[in-house]
Parts: structure tokens; sequence; C-alpha cells
């Protein structure tokens, strides 16, 4: 009797989490080409220069309320996630040595996810819930090298942590009848990673940005395995251990322009890919050589998101933004897991800025995520990943995400 | 600026009330059809099948794992219905107290030691992790929808006083401990205490024991399998007290039959393994039974010719490798010594000495060194004294009456089976009640096995995820298995959509190494 260790880690197409500044979510999360405040930092740092104040700070939070239904009509069962709401915040600075320099630090967070489903609910085996985090600190430096050229760029230090909760099968239990469990931890996971970029203005009216955000292991090293309500049988050999695993943060390529069509408005496009193809497998090395290695399968493909936003400056005091986007999802057909339940999505944006002072602007973004209602199912391929042991586990699903944010742009 | 948080404010309450809605959620009430049945309440009557016992004892999570609570589950899926309601044990060990005695055992559970070249050798014992703590005597407040009393026989249900305390001490026993605990009074009967629920919907599934008794018995008493006519009875006043009540709907499951639970079928009948020297052996000890019996035979003037005939019955052959093992029968005219080789479709019970089976020789024959002695004489064309030959005809050890299923047993119980299963077709039919061939499902677990996600339910002991390690009782997955069949015949009965269950959710036997010595 093998109990496999299945399931693992993650989130929003994967578990990129796209909230990086108020004004450009309000946008459609553009920001590549657009010159607008310190924001830059996360998306194109190359633009920093062309900032017109000696200091520009903006700095915010969002509000993600995610939850996702899954329900399978041959069985009746249903079950919906109770997650907290997440709060990626960003801040940035950036400061202006000169006309063709500019330094700055950028502090976010592009990846993190949580997923809390009830305890042993159908795909409990899979996941009963799962925290993810990491948090980007970057200092970077921007050059203006030609009028119609700047490029930036810097190291990123990466500090992460995750918590993970399974059942170990679907029917292990103790003599009681609670479920054999186990959480994995690691936390204070560090890593390097860098970005660099360039921002081409082609004219005053028309720019093109284009910005790389390298890929990052994290390499979880003695994070702490704790298994819970294991029956007393040397069938079940789980005892407390140790485990090291490898959590890809994908590379980002984003390529965009924007073009200020007249005094009054705004336009941009930014295309991303991430480089999810990296993510072939999560792989949980146990120390106690009992429990081997648990091959969780992932098979994540490259994807791409298109974004639109516009901008309107609608008096002297009050901007208005709204934006559009489309993201593909890297889940492949039969790895559709419940601790990444995430398909093609929309995203709908509004947004508005409001100067309060001279100095002082609150930026408020409002984003909404439509995901269609999707028959799917997690049932990795046996010739590509011949270790993994597990029945498939399927159904339909249903996501629904809204994402209110505030934040403050201040100028000196 | 105050207007814009207000706003927000606003908008983040909205969101809170958002939640992802599907196009035709299960959840909500009209998703699935009840047809022309009400489920609202739901009533199940029968034995230990029906109260969820597994592992030779009733314990919560089985309980909680029995076909009618997994109905019931699903039957809320379908219709708002109320609370099913179930007797429960104190805890998961399964033994039954009096006071502070304790009169059954502890669940069952399987122990995994390795032996020395590395290979797990499993064996089922009684879980000795926790001290039983359900007093019958202890009453539950009632009433219950699973009213399921492990071993009860079709009539008990019918009997006044079976959950009185009293009747316990009674010799021979009036009163059913598991139904002494939750009957509502000393002299209700379970048909009573279910009619007073005024169930909507009922099912009934009784007779097993009707006939279980004297299988597991061996066959020993024939006078304990419940007479058809009986049965017909009982069964029709069960059915009629419902029905009556206002129970229109309702499902009734038939008998399986005995030869398809593992019970009587882990130990074959050829389990007798032997070595080339051992056969030779043993063909050489029966022969010797032959020629000694012709001489006594002779002796009580059998003329010669006839008496070898009679005794060649005894000169068995065995060979290397498997072999059918020697049983006791009737002694009678035609076989005097009361011992022949079991026939292909007899049956070994479980709970035989299985150690006795090599260290005594039990299923052949007992050859000590006194025996061998007599058959070193017979070789050397020596004449054994009286008492040496007596001693070899003693030595035969075939497998006692209580141990097995002989032919004519087999079908003094496939007879009253069928006929139980006759009437229950016949009742079912009469009320346009479902009938559910729960005998049909169990021969097809034993034989074909049934596929489902994760591999194949068969009825093999311990590995087969059907059957618990009494061997005679399912497993929750084997119970659920059940509740599939019976869902189905609902299905097609009442034009219902009772949804089934995933039957890879449902556990199989349970391994502890909580045993005593």
């Amino acid at each position: 009797m093998v109990f496999a260790l299945a399931g693992a880690i993650t989130y929003a197409g994967g578990y990129r989490v796209g909230v990086q500044g108020q004004r450009a979510l309000a946008m459609g999360h553009t920001g590549v080409a657009v010159v607008n405040s310190a924001e830059l930092g996360f998306f194109n740092p190359a633009g920093l220069v062309y900032l017109e104040n000696r200091l520009t700070v903006s700095a915010g939070v969002s509000a993600v309320f995610s939850e996702v239904a899954w329900q399978n009509e041959d069985t009746g069962e249903s079950a919906r996630t109770d997650n907290p709401a997440g709060t990626p915040f960003y801040f940035n600075a950036s400061y202006k040595l000169n006309e063709n320099l500019a330094v700055g630090l950028s502090v976010y967070t592009p990846y993190g996810s949580t997923v809390k489903w009830e305890d042993d609910w159908a795909g409990s085996h899979l996941v009963n819930n799962i925290e993810l985090q990491a948090i980007y600190i970057q200092p970077l430096i921007s050059y203006k090298v030609a009028d119609f050229l700047s490029v930036g760029g810097g190291p990123i230090f990466v500090t992460g942590s995750v918590n993970f909760n399974r059942n170990l099968s679907r029917t292990l239990t103790d003599i009681d009848g609670n479920r054999s469990n186990v959480t994995i931890d690691a936390s204070g996971v560090n890593e390097w990673g860098w970005s660099a970029s360039a921002l081409f203005t082609a004219t005053e009216d028309f720019r093109i940005g284009i910005n790389y955000r390298s890929e990052i292991i994290m390499n979880a090293e003695d994070g702490d395995a704790d298994f819970e309500n294991i029956p007393n049988t040397p069938l079940a050999p789980f005892s407390d251990t140790t485990f090291d695993a490898q959590l890809p943060l994908p590379a980002e390529l984003t390529v965009g322009l924007s073009y200020q069509l007249n005094e009054k408005w705004l336009l941009a496009f930014d295309y991303n890919r991430t480089f999810w193809g990296v993510y072939e497998s999560l792989d949980i090395e146990f120390a106690n050589p009992a429990l081997g290695v648990s091959e969780n399968p992932r098979a994540y493909e490259d994807s791409n998101t298109w974004r639109f936003g516009a901008q309107y400056e609608a008096t002297d005091k009050l901007t208005l933004r709204a934006g559009y986007y489309f993201d593909e999802s890297p889940v492949q057909e039969g790895y559709f897991a419940p601790e990444t339940p995430r398909n093609d999505s929309m995203g709908f944006t509004a947004g508005l800025s409001l100067d309060v002072t001279s100095r002082l602007a609150i930026d408020a973004s409002f984003a909404y995520i439509r995901f269609d209602e999707v028959d799917a199912v997690y049932n990795p391929n046996p010739q590509d990943f011949p270790d993994y042991e597990g029945v498939p586990f399927g159904g339909t699903y249903k996501s629904v995400a809204f994402i209110p944010g505030i934040g403050v742009t201040y100028k000196m | 600026m105050r207007n814009y948080i207000k706003y927000i404010g606003i908008l983040a309450l909205g969101m809170v009330a958002c939640e992802p809605e599907f196009d035709n959620p299960v959840d909500e009430q009209d998703a699935y059809s009840n047809g022309e049945a009400d489920f609202s309440n739901y009533v199940a009557l029968g034995n230990s099948l029906t109260a969820g016992y597994a592992d030779n004892a009733l314990y919560i999570t089985g309980q909680q794992n029995s076909y009618p609570n997994i109905l019931a589950q699903q039957f809320a899926k379908v219709q708002e219905t109320q609370e099913f309601r179930i007797p429960y044990m104190a805890d998961n060990a399964g033994g039954l107290l009096a006071g502070d005695q304790q009169i059954t055992s502890n669940r069952l559970v399987l122990e995994t030691l390795f032996n020395e070249e590395g290979e797990p050798v499993q064996t089922p014992k009684v879980y000795t992790g926790m001290a039983p703590t359900t007093n019958v005597l202890n009453k539950l407040t009632g009433p219950f929808n699973n009213m399921g009393v492990p071993g009860a026989r079709s009539y008990h249900l019918l009997a006044p006083g079976y959950g009185n305390p009293a009747g316990l001490m009674a010799d021979p026993a009036t009163a059913n401990p598991y139904f002494v605990r939750f009957a509502s009074s000393p002299e209700a009967s379970v048909l009573e205490d279910a009619v007073a629920q005024q169930p909507t919907f009922f099912s009934l599934w009784i007779g097993n024991n009707d006939v279980l008794g004297y299988a597991t018995t061996g066959g020993l008493n024939e006078a304990s399998i419940t007479d058809p006519a009986m049965f017909t009875g009982a069964y029709t006043q069960l059915v009629n007290g419902l029905v009556q009540s206002g129970a229109e709907e309702g499902v009734l499951i038939n008998i399986p039959d005995v030869t398809d639970v593992p019970f009587f079928t882990t130990i074959p009948n050829n389990a007798l393994v032997l070595s080339a020297e051992q056969a030779a052996n043993l063909t050489g000890f029966f022969q010797a039974v032959a020629g000694i019996f012709t001489q006594v035979l002779m002796q009580q003037q059998v003329p010669q010719e006839q008496a070898a005939q009679i005794a060649s019955q005894y000169a068995l052959t065995f060979s290397e490798g498997p072999n059918r093992f020697v049983i006791d029968v009737p002694e009678t005219q035609t076989n005097p010594l009361g011992f022949r080789q079991m026939t292909e479709e007899e049956l070994l019970l479980f709970t035989i000495d299985r150690t006795a089976i090599p260290t005594q020789g039990y299923g052949s024959a007992a050859v000590g060194p006194e025996v061998m002695q007599v058959l070193g004489i017979l070789q050397q064309g020596g004449q054994p004294t009286p008492e040496q030959a007596q001693l070899v005809l003693e030595a035969v050890n075939g497998i006692d009456d209580k141990d097995a299923l002989d032919i004519q047993e087999i079908q003094n119980i496939r007879n009253a089976t069928a006929k139980y299963n006759e009437t229950i077709l016949a009742l079912a039919q009469a009320n346009g009640l479902a009938h559910v061939d729960a005998a049909a499902l169990l021969n097809k677990v034993a034989t074909t096995g049934i596929s489902f996600d994760e591999g194949t339910v068969t009825s093999t002991f311990g590995s087969g995820g059907a059957f618990s390690l009494d061997g005679i009782h399912l497993t929750p997955r084997g119970y659920a298995l059940v509740a599939n069949k019976i869902i189905e015949e609902i299905n097609k009965t009442y034009n219902s959509e009772v949804p089934t269950v995933n039957i890879g959710n449902y556990g199989t036997v349970t391994p502890s190494n909580d045993v005593g010595n």
C-alpha cells in the first residue's frame, strides 16, 4: 500500500498576481510604456528617468477577494473555497539624480496565493489549503542613453514562504476516522534574480517599452513536513520529517506601447509572456527515505496576456482609467488541479486618481476577474509522469475574483 | 474625497456578496428530481448490514458509512429531508458492555508485521488500542432513522420485548443488546418504533441471519434455518406494516448467496499443500487404512471381494501440490468409517484452525511415530495387532462438520435463500416497491469484480475491498457499492434522479498494529 503524495502549491494565471500598481491596474495592468508614476519601477524601470519630479513615491495595497466553487453533477458533491482576502502590496520610490540618471527602490508581490477549501472536501487528497508568498525587493537604476532611448533595471532579492496541507489519500484515516494529512511548511526562502528594460520614445506622444524579469527558482531546503492522524501501522510510515522542494517563479517578458491621443486621452497596450514552461513538476523530496520523492505533475506551458488600457483626464484634479485584459492560463488540459484552479480569464478594470494636493494623489482601482465555468480534470499523463500515483479528480469549476485597491502617489 | 471613500466601501461590500455561481448548481433544491418518491423521512430497517456493522463489531465510523446513511446523504441532495438519526456507538473500539462486563468483542483490524524475508504478513486481530465504552444499558433517546439491529432475523423485527434489557439475561436471550440501546420502551418492537416515526420512505434488508447462523456454524443444526413459510409470514407483516403506516415508497433488498462471501471462500478446500514426500506418505497411509479396514470387515464375515471394494474408497491418493482435504461425514453403510475427500463445491469456514492443518494433520491424518511404526510393519509384510490397526484408523483426522459446509448443507442454504428471495421479489412487485438484487450484485463482486476509478472491487479477503475483516460484513466501500445499486433501483422505480457516490472515496479495511499478542 503506497499513499501517493500528490498535490502541491499554487494560483492565478498560475500563481501570478498582477496587482503591482493602482494606476496600471485600473488600465488593465498596462504600464510598460506609460510614464505616469513610480509604478514604473515594476513595469519598466527605464522610464523612471522620465518622471518630472526629483522624488516620486507610489505605494498601495489591494484586497484580492477570490472564490472558487467546485461541483460534481454525477455525485451531487459541491465545495467552495473560503479564502481569506489576499493583500498584494507595492512600494516604489524613484529619485532623479540628474536629467539622464535616476535611481529607485521597488518592493512588490508578483507571486502569491491563498486557497482554502473546506477540510476533507472531495478533492482534499490534492489540497485542503495552501498559502504561498513571495516578496520582491529591487534596487533600480534608470539611464537615458539618448533622447529617444532609456534603459533600466536592477537585481531582485526575493524572500518567500509556503504552507500547504492536504490529505494523504482519499480514504486513509486513523482509527477514529480522522483523515491522515500532511502539512509542509517552509519560510525564509531567499533567492536572487534581476530585471532589465528599455523605453523608446518614438515621438512625444508615442512610446514603446520592453521589460524582462528573470526566472527565480525558490529552493526550499529543510522545510517542515508534519504528518497528522496517521494510523499505527508500518503500511503508513509517515513520521514528521523535513523536505526539499523547488518552486519556480517564472520569467516574464512584457512589450507594449502607449499613445497620447490628445491632452485628455492616453491609450496603452501591453503583451506579457510568462515562461511557465519551467514548471514541469513539483517534486517534494522528503528527508525520510521511506517517503522518497512526491511527484506532483504540473506540465505548465508558457502563457500570454493581452492588456488594453485607457486614461482620461477629466479635470486637472481627477483622472479616470479603465482597462481590459485577457489572461491565458498556463494550466493544460488534464492538469487542472484544485490548488491552482485557473482557466483562462478576463479582467475588467477601472479606477481613478484624485490630486489631493499638488504633491499627493490618491489612486484607487477596481478589478473584476471573470472565469468561464469549466469542466476540468487533474489526470496527469502516465507516459509523461510514470511515477505519479493517483486517480483522476475532476468536476465543474467556477471562479470569480474582485480586487479593490487603494494607493498614494507622492511627488516632490 | 469622503464620497469616493464611501463608494469604495460600497464596492468592497458588494464583492463579499458576489460568489461564483454555476449555471446548474447541484446544491440547490431543484438540481435533481425526487420523482414519485418522498425521501423527507427515510427509515431503514434491517440487521447488521443495515447498521453498518463491519470487522465483527459496530463502531462509529462504520455507522457513518452504513448504506442507509449514504442513501440519506444522497436523498438530501434531491429533496429537503429530516435529519437522519443514527444510534451511534460510544466509540470506534466497537465492543459492547453490559454494566462492567464486556459482552461482545472489539472490532478487528489488520495487523502488519514483516517476516524474515522482509515481506509483510497481515493478520486480522482484535483491536486493543482503546477499551470499549458502549454500555448497552445506557439508553439512547430516539427516534432513530437507522433501525438496523445486528443479529436480527426477519421475525425479530416484529418481536415485542426485543429491546428489553431483562431479556438479555434470559436463556435463550429474548432481547438484542443493540436494540436494547435504543428501543423506545422495553416492550416495543423494531417495526413499532419504525412505524411510529411515520416514515415517508423505507428500506428493508432482512433475512440474512435467518440462514447465516446455520452457515457460520458449519450447518450443524438444520432447524436453525428459519422456515421459509415463517419467513414469508414475518416479511409480509413487516412490509404491510410499513406500507400501511404511510411509507408507500420504499426498497426491498434480497439475500446474497453465502458462497459469495469470503468467510466461506477464503480457505480453498484444496489448501492441503504437500511436498512429493508428504504426498507419498499420505497415500501410503490411506492405502494402509484401506488394507486394515478390509481385514476388519473380513473379520466381521464380509466376503473378501466385497470388503476390499468397500475399503477401497479409503485408499485416497495424494500428489505433490494442493490436495483436497479429508472431511468427516456421518458414518453410513456405504461409508462405514465416515470420512471422504472434499468435493469441488464444498466450502471451508474462515474460522477453521489453520495452524492445526500442518501441526496435527487436520484435514488429512495425524501420522505420529507410533502410527509410523505400524506402517513400517505393514510395509515389511507383517501383521499388526488389532490395537495397532486401530491406531492407524484413529489417525485419520478429517475436517469437522462445524468447520465445513458439505454439498447437502450448501443446498439447504441455497434452497432457503432462494425461497426468501422469491418472497422478497413478490412483495416488492405486489406493493410497487423498488427491488434490489443484492445477491446478483455480490455474485458479480465475487466472480468478475466491479471496476471503479482506482481498480476493481472483489470479494478477496483483506485486499478485495468489498468485505471487512470478519469476512461476512462489508467495508465502507462495499456498503457504498450497495448504496449505489439501491439508488439505481430507486431511480428506476420512482423516476427519481438521486445521484450515486464515488465508491473510491470510501475506505476498506483498517490497518493497525494496536492489537494484543
